[in-house]
């Protein structure tokens, strides 16, 4: 087969830029160490969040010194916590969200960062953020759920380590 | 000189049809496309926000399935009757697809439109991609189904044309029109068992009750084991009119006849096992499978940017044939007043645009900053909103005289019309990639929040809002002219000659090909075993997890605005905490709009 010398040049670099674009997301991965949604979340009975350990009582649980784990439940049309109070986590600390959906899949994006997920029922996302700065973020559902499912929002708060205090953790 | 209609009268007919379907689903889709512009910008609003879903369901249903495939089936009829040089096997099979594909069409589009209107009960708002535990009328699923047997049977009626050319031309090479629809469909038919498995074996069993419960990851994985693959399904039709079509009304000829073969082959084995691309941000799905899936895609660029140096280098070729010279000059020399050309360029230009957006799409981490935002929207109006629609307007310009013996209405309003299109789009995907840049979510009526606005870095989000409006309303107008066009060259009367449709020899000819290239059973061998090595895996896990018919009840799309009023109650209390609300006068609200439901 005949091949074009400026077809060959033309592979060698349409195979460059494959190739190139496979090596940034595994450096982005191995190297810069960004974390993605894999299935380290493990899977809930969406119908008896309830009796969960976690889910029970969703909300901020500290797990260690500067590390916190946040439970949201996502459902028609609100998110808990989330909606009707904002998610509270302290400045300067490290964020585990495990997010799941009593109902059907919804989205869970905090506006503005990459903190992005799918919460399907059945299953926990899990993904962890480094939060630094004080200050208040957007949440929005970005999967269609249902006919009001522009109404569902809410809000993240990132509250100042002086004002921090145990009323903002479950456990 | 005897054109397509003449030369086999029986197939113009069946071609017509598919095309006449597809064009009432493009005027159809494209009315609720402007009105969905208008409503999630807030510049007229003249449907309820839970109507919303509806209009964007059948716009979704009725463009990416039933415009785009019904075109595809009938270009593809034509291009193995041509290609081949005879008629299909038994016409009779030929209107049979067709009638099963528009009876499954038309069901599940009655499903969807029933509900705009309160006092039929029955809805399908779960848009496209009908993820489960969402559940729509089981009309939607069994006319889905039918829609999808249907095009099964028209890829038999076409190997079955195959297979009797073969039977007297046992040394021959396939004719290059032929291989790409008999290698598209042997894509197709891997893909769609994924979609074909959701919906016969667990959506409509469980819509009618007959199963109580589904696994929400599963039925979404099999959609995207076919969701992805599907976009190839829209694409291969423009790209044989790309690699046939284009050269010759350029004023040239295909550069080359094997280097086609080789980029419809590289589908044919890459485009199934890449579908969890689109479940990056899905729990329950180890990253490692991910990792291969964006594998596989980013080496599925390869075979379009080898079509983008194919392409090019055949229109050059083209525009030196007609006096073009120097290094970019050449470029005027092309015949820019032809609508048919001018639009396929423009959509060959915008997938360019397309594809750059879809290398951040495939990327796994970067994902993370545009999933399900305002820019996936802004990249498939490009692709297939563009490359695929507005090369398929464009082909029909070049394409219905030879069905109908007629000419073509009035090709400069062909003209304005195609550049309208890419204006529009210009206009509306730049918006709605920047959009999504800031958060901006897809599949919403009503991007406004209480809790937050979104930043912008340049411009600001009413500019963006702007320019999604008027490119929606300029898209809209581009199909209203096409639709007239169409219409008013079918009403004209058959002449001798309406259109030169002799397509020349390539280059570089099938000759030079090896002969491995027309091994179809070889490439199919080999796709189902990527296909099974990227997803045994994955199903296997999801269905260990989660369980066959895992443990999510129905949630079937509301009728209702219920919901609407107990989630604006739910935002007024949050926004405004210590206001205690007035619970007996917005009780008595509900209890009214209940009533008016009723």
């Amino acid at each position: 087969m005949e091949i074009h010398k400026y077809e060959k040049v033309w592979l060698a670099g349409a195979l460059l830029l494959i190739v190139g674009l496979i090596a940034t997301v595994s450096y982005g991965a191995v190297g810069a160490g960004i974390e993605m949604v894999g299935d380290e979340g493990g899977q809930v009975d969406p119908a008896s969040l309830d009796e969960h350990p976690k889910f029970g009582e969703p909300g901020t649980y500290q797990t260690g010194e500067d590390e916190y784990d946040v439970y949201v439940i996502a459902q028609q049309f609100s998110f808990e916590p989330g909606t009707s109070e904002p998610i509270r986590v302290p400045a300067d600390s490290t964020v585990t969200l495990h997010v799941t959906s009593a109902d059907v899949i919804h989205g869970f994006e905090v506006v503005g960062t990459n903190a992005n997920t799918m919460a399907v029922p059945g299953q926990v996302a899990t993904i962890t953020i480094e939060v630094d700065e004080p200050g208040e973020y957007g949440l929005l559902c970005n999967e269609y759920c249902g006919s009001a499912h522009h109404a569902m929002e809410g809000s993240l708060e990132v509250v100042p380590q002086s004002e921090w205090n145990e009323s903002m953790v479950v456990n | 000189m005897a054109t397509f209609v003449d030369r086999f009268p029986e197939e113009a007919k069946v071609v017509q049809a598919s095309f006449a379907v597809a064009f009432i689903a493009l005027g159809i889709g494209a009315l609720f496309g402007v009105v969905q512009a208008l409503h999630r910008t807030d510049f007229l609003r003249i449907i309820d926000s839970v109507d919303y879903y509806t209009l964007l369901t059948a716009h979704g249903v009725l463009l990416a399935l039933v415009f785009t495939i019904f075109f595809l089936v009938g270009l593809f009829t034509w291009a193995v009757a041509r290609s081949f040089d005879r008629p299909l096997p038994d016409i009779r099979l030929t209107w049979a697809w067709f009638g099963l594909m528009t009876t499954g069409a038309t069901l599940a589009a009655v499903a969807i439109l029933a509900g705009l209107f309160p006092e039929i009960p029955m809805s399908a708002d779960v848009l496209y991609t009908f993820y489960a535990p969402l559940q729509a009328h089981p009309i939607f699923y069994i006319g889905l189904a039918m829609f999808i047997i249907g095009t099964w049977m028209a890829g038999a009626d076409w190997f079955l044309a195959y297979r009797e050319w073969r039977g007297e031309n046992p040394d021959d090479r396939i004719p290059l029109q032929a291989f790409m629809v008999l290698t598209t469909m042997i894509m197709w038919f891997v893909s769609t068992i994924g979609v074909a498995v959701s919906v016969v074996f667990f959506l409509i069993p469980w819509s009618l009750g007959l199963i109580e419960t589904v696994n929400p990851l599963l039925t979404r994985t099999l959609f995207w084991y076919f969701g992805h693959p599907v976009v190839y399904f829209w694409l291969m039709p423009a790209y044989l009119l790309w690699y046939t079509v284009l050269p010759k009304l350029a004023g040239g000829r295909l550069f080359s006849d094997p280097l086609a073969r080789v980029v419809f082959v590289l589908f044919v084995l890459l485009s199934t096992p890449v579908g969890i691309h689109h479940q990056y941000l899905d729990p329950g799905i180890a990253e490692g499978f991910k990792f291969i899936a964006m594998t596989n895609t980013m080496f599925l660029l390869l075979p379009s940017l080898l079509t983008a140096f194919t392409v090019v280098a055949s229109v050059e070729h083209g525009a030196r044939q007609r006096g073009g010279e120097g290094y970019l000059r050449w470029l005027g020399a092309l015949p820019w007043r032809d609508p048919a050309f001018t639009g396929m360029a423009l959509a060959g230009l915008m997938f360019a645009a397309g594809g750059f957006s879809g290398m951040i799409n495939a990327g796994m981490n970067i994902n993370y900053l545009i999933h399900n935002t305002l820019w996936v929207p802004g990249h498939f109006h490009m692709t297939v909103g563009t490359a695929v629609a507005l090369t398929m307007m464009a082909g029909t310009y070049w394409l219905l005289p030879q069905l109908t013996g007629k000419t073509v209405y009035s090709r400069p309003i062909g003209l304005l019309q195609v550049v309208l299109w890419f204006v529009g789009m210009v206009f509306m995907s730049n918006a709605m990639h920047r959009g999504g840049l800031l958060g901006i979510p897809r599949r919403t009526a009503e991007p406004q929040y209480q809790n937050f606005d979104f930043a912008t870095a340049v411009g600001s989000v009413g500019e963006i809002q702007a320019q999604i409006a008027l490119g929606g309303v300029l898209l809209f107008l581009s199909v209203v002219i096409f639709l007239f066009n169409v219409a008013a060259t079918w009403a004209q009367d058959r002449v001798d000659t309406p259109v030169d449709d002799r397509i020349p020899e390539p280059l570089s000819s099938s000759s030079g090909a090896p002969l491995v290239l027309d091994n179809l059973a070889l490439w199919t061998a080999i796709a189902v075993v990527l296909v099974v090595l990227a997803y045994t895996l994955p199903l296997a896990s999801i269905v260990t997890d989660g369980g066959l018919l895992g443990n999510s009840p129905a949630f079937p799309v509301s009728i209702s605005v219920q919901p609407v009023v107990d989630a604006a109650l739910s935002t007024l209390e949050s926004a405004a905490p210590g206001v205690p609300i007035d619970v007996h006068s917005t009780d008595a609200a509900v209890d009214r709009l209940t009533e008016v439901i009723r």
